[in-house]
């Protein structure tokens, strides 16, 4: 890995405040609480990939995502873009001509297109924005091109949101992101509120963009079956702890962490082999009030009973070019993997 | 022989409105089978909810069902009486809807939810009741019943709040479970934790259940059978097997195809191309030929019915007798 990443993260956290409102905890005595929503997370992309991050509800996937694109600001760490490193960005106009090189893809194609606008509007606002055509003729020219790249036809401009499917909508969500020509898109569930079907197609053309224009995606994700298909990279979140992160292939068919075990174990079978489901015991913990030591202590089955409740885990380089954090995984404690061969 | 649990004959359900009616549910008939788990999987506007919702009287006027009968049990029941249908509701047919913290109220303890419906439709106690909803959340899997039971919905995670409705469902013993995307709000490891759990309840209890969801994957691990509906119709019904590894119609080998999965090649998925009509806009002939890629002329001539292919049936004119074998003979057309 000669190249420079063009995502660098690294000991990123971010806290958010979720105390009662002052005048409570005054009268009341109430304390104050804090969510630890990412806690320590580091990870690289290189240039042209797919990295995924993937967990369950509350792992803290998405503020990782919001952080990266600058959404949130980071309680510690650092986001380093193409060399960048985005904290030492002090005003504006220092960060605009970075800003216009990343952009994002938003879950729900309903709440994140304006209804009010025609979609020509909506597709040509990063494009004024960012100062990125010459006039009113070419804006139109170029919001016709980024139509059809996407699949759809450049008359589609002329109507509303409403007027389209969710795939549609998402659709369009794709060309207004690609409008300030970035080579970074942060994808925030993009296919989860759509049908198998239309979920197929976005994924292909997100792929086939990312082939054509050598884009750079951050993909987060629930769906591990979505992100076999989609990612390079994948990185397994739980509590706000990135606890795996490894190439695909290799998660899939290496997963170190005992969390990445059961969640692959979790997955409904297809080929309906008779193997049946281990469902993961108990429920992910409220994260406002974590276990000690390692988050996944009370649900793993490796547990020691001592280590893995006082000490947080560190990170551990893994054969195959990953990292991980497991006391169990480091002590050598871990059964290989029994991993489906299913034809991985 | 016993009756099926249930058995729909030619239902069809219509949208009266002023720019002319629409029909959400159109000409549909199956069955299921004492014990059996009859799994119904279809796309957004598929009309596989409005299909469970018209089983259980509670269509949302004006919304009506226009032709056909359903029958539970040898029983006629889409024509009684309002009254007679809300105590058939939970007493013989149990229902568990996608969002647990809809289907119960925020206002009232878990306990009085079940107590209420178990002394709704038996004869128990108060004292009894309580005694017999303990024991239910106990066979669900909420640990610490006792206390449990005196707490509110809130206080329950998104996992717990589906088992109590599960609960719920069973608590009169019904002959039949509609169970509509019981999982799809739950996290992957919840999820597997619910299926399990519906499963074995159902084993135990001899119950039969009608599976709607639009996860393949679901309906693979849990369904015997599988109804497959595409724009108001079934276009193939058959074992969960034969539908899952070996599709007869064109739409349920593209939606298997379009399923990404684990294991398999990275390439691109299988696109169906297009998408789900409108209701107001059906197509004529067969609802998808416009998408299928081996439609022929007779495909948007004329509308197919369910044809028997091996141990399946699907409504598709290449398995037609006077087409079979010479199906493939279509594809150049398209």
């Amino acid at each position: 890995m000669a190249e420079r990443p063009l995502l660098q993260v690294r000991d990123l956290a971010k806290t958010f405040d979720v105390s009662p409102p002052l005048l409570n905890r005054l009268l009341q005595g109430q304390p104050q609480a804090f969510v630890q929503a990412i806690d320590d997370v580091g990870f690289d992309i290189p240039r042209g990939t797919t990295f995924s991050l993937v967990g369950e509800s509350g792992s803290g996937k998405s503020t990782v995502a919001r952080v990266v694109v600058g959404l949130y600001r980071p309680t510690r760490g650092s986001v380093t873009f193409d060399g960048t490193d985005l904290a030492s960005i002090r005003s504006r106009r220092q960060m605009a001509p970075l800003r216009r090189r990343w952009a994002m893809i938003f879950q729900d194609p309903y709440a994140s297109l304006n209804p009010r606008w025609r979609v020509r509007t909506i597709i040509a606002e990063p494009i004024r924005v960012h100062g990125l055509s010459s006039g009113e003729s070419e804006t139109r020219k170029r919001v016709g091109e980024l139509l059809e790249l996407v699949g759809l036809s450049a008359a589609d401009g002329e109507k509303f949101p409403h007027e389209f499917s969710g795939g549609q909508r998402q659709r369009i969500s794709i060309a207004r992101a690609l409008a300030s020509e970035p080579d970074f898109l942060v994808c925030d569930e993009p296919t989860s509120a759509l049908d198998v079907s239309v979920q197929a197609q976005i994924l292909n053309l997100m792929k086939r963009l990312q082939r054509e224009l050598g884009l750079t995606y951050l993909f987060i994700s629930h769906d591990l079956a979505v992100v076999y298909h989609i990612s390079d990279y994948v990185g397994v979140m739980y509590l706000g702890r990135l606890v795996e992160w490894a190439p695909a292939r290799e998660l899939f068919t290496r997963p170190q962490h005992p969390y990445t075990r059961m969640l692959l174990e979790a997955i409904p079978d297809l080929e309906m082999s008779g193997r049946a489901r281990t469902p993961v015991g108990g429920e992910v913990p409220s994260p406002i009030d974590p276990p000690s030591g390692c988050h996944f202590h009370p649900r793993c089955p490796f547990a020691d009973g001592d280590r893995c409740q006082r000490e947080v885990p560190a990170t551990l380089d893994i054969d195959g070019g990953g990292q991980v954090r497991c006391h169990a995984v480091a002590e050598g404690r871990m059964p290989p993997a029994d991993v489906h061969t299913r034809g991985a | 022989m016993a009756p099926p649990v249930l058995k729909v004959d030619n239902l069809t359900v219509e949208f009266p409105g002023r720019r002319g009616t629409l029909r959400a549910v159109d000409d549909i008939s199956f069955r299921i089978d004492a014990g059996e788990v009859l799994g119904v999987v279809g796309e957004s506007g598929a009309g596989k909810s409005m299909t469970g919702t018209a089983v259980i009287g509670l269509l949302e006027p004006p919304g009506r069902i226009a032709d056909g009968r359903v029958e539970l049990e040898g029983q006629r029941i889409d024509n009684l009486p309002h009254e007679k249908m809300r105590r058939l509701r939970g007493d013989r047919i149990g229902m568990i809807f996608q969002d647990p913290l809809t289907s119960l109220n925020p206002l009232y303890t878990v306990g009085f939810h079940l107590t209420e419906t178990i002394r709704t439709h038996t004869d128990r106690t108060e004292a009894q009741a309580r005694k017999r909803a303990i024991e239910l959340l106990s066979e669900v899997g909420i640990p610490a019943p006792e206390q449990r039971i005196d707490q509110y919905p809130h206080h329950f995670s998104g996992g717990m709040r589906q088992r109590v409705v599960i609960a719920l469902a069973l608590c009169a013993e019904p002959r039949l479970v509609i169970a509509d995307e019981p999982t799809t709000a739950l996290d992957v490891s919840i999820q597997a934790q619910i299926i399990q759990l519906l499963k074995r309840l159902c084993r135990d209890h001899g119950t039969s259940v009608m599976l709607i969801t639009h996860d393949m994957g679901v309906i693979a691990e849990t369904a015997d059978r599988v109804a497959v509906m595409y724009a108001g119709r079934i276009v193939e019904v058959g074992p969960v097997r034969e539908v899952v590894q070996n599709a007869k119609h064109p739409y349920t080998e593209g939606l298997m195809g379009a399923i990404p999965k684990i294991g398999g090649r990275t390439e691109d998925l299988v696109q169906i191309r297009g998408t789900m009509p409108r209701l107001s806009q059906i197509p004529s002939g067969c609802a998808f030929h416009p998408r299928c890629p081996k439609a022929f002329d007779r495909c948007r001539r004329e509308r197919p019915d369910l044809i028997q292919v091996g141990q399946s049936r699907a409504a598709c004119w290449l398995h037609a007798p006077e087409h079979a074998g010479t199906g493939a003979s279509g594809d150049g057309h398209g």
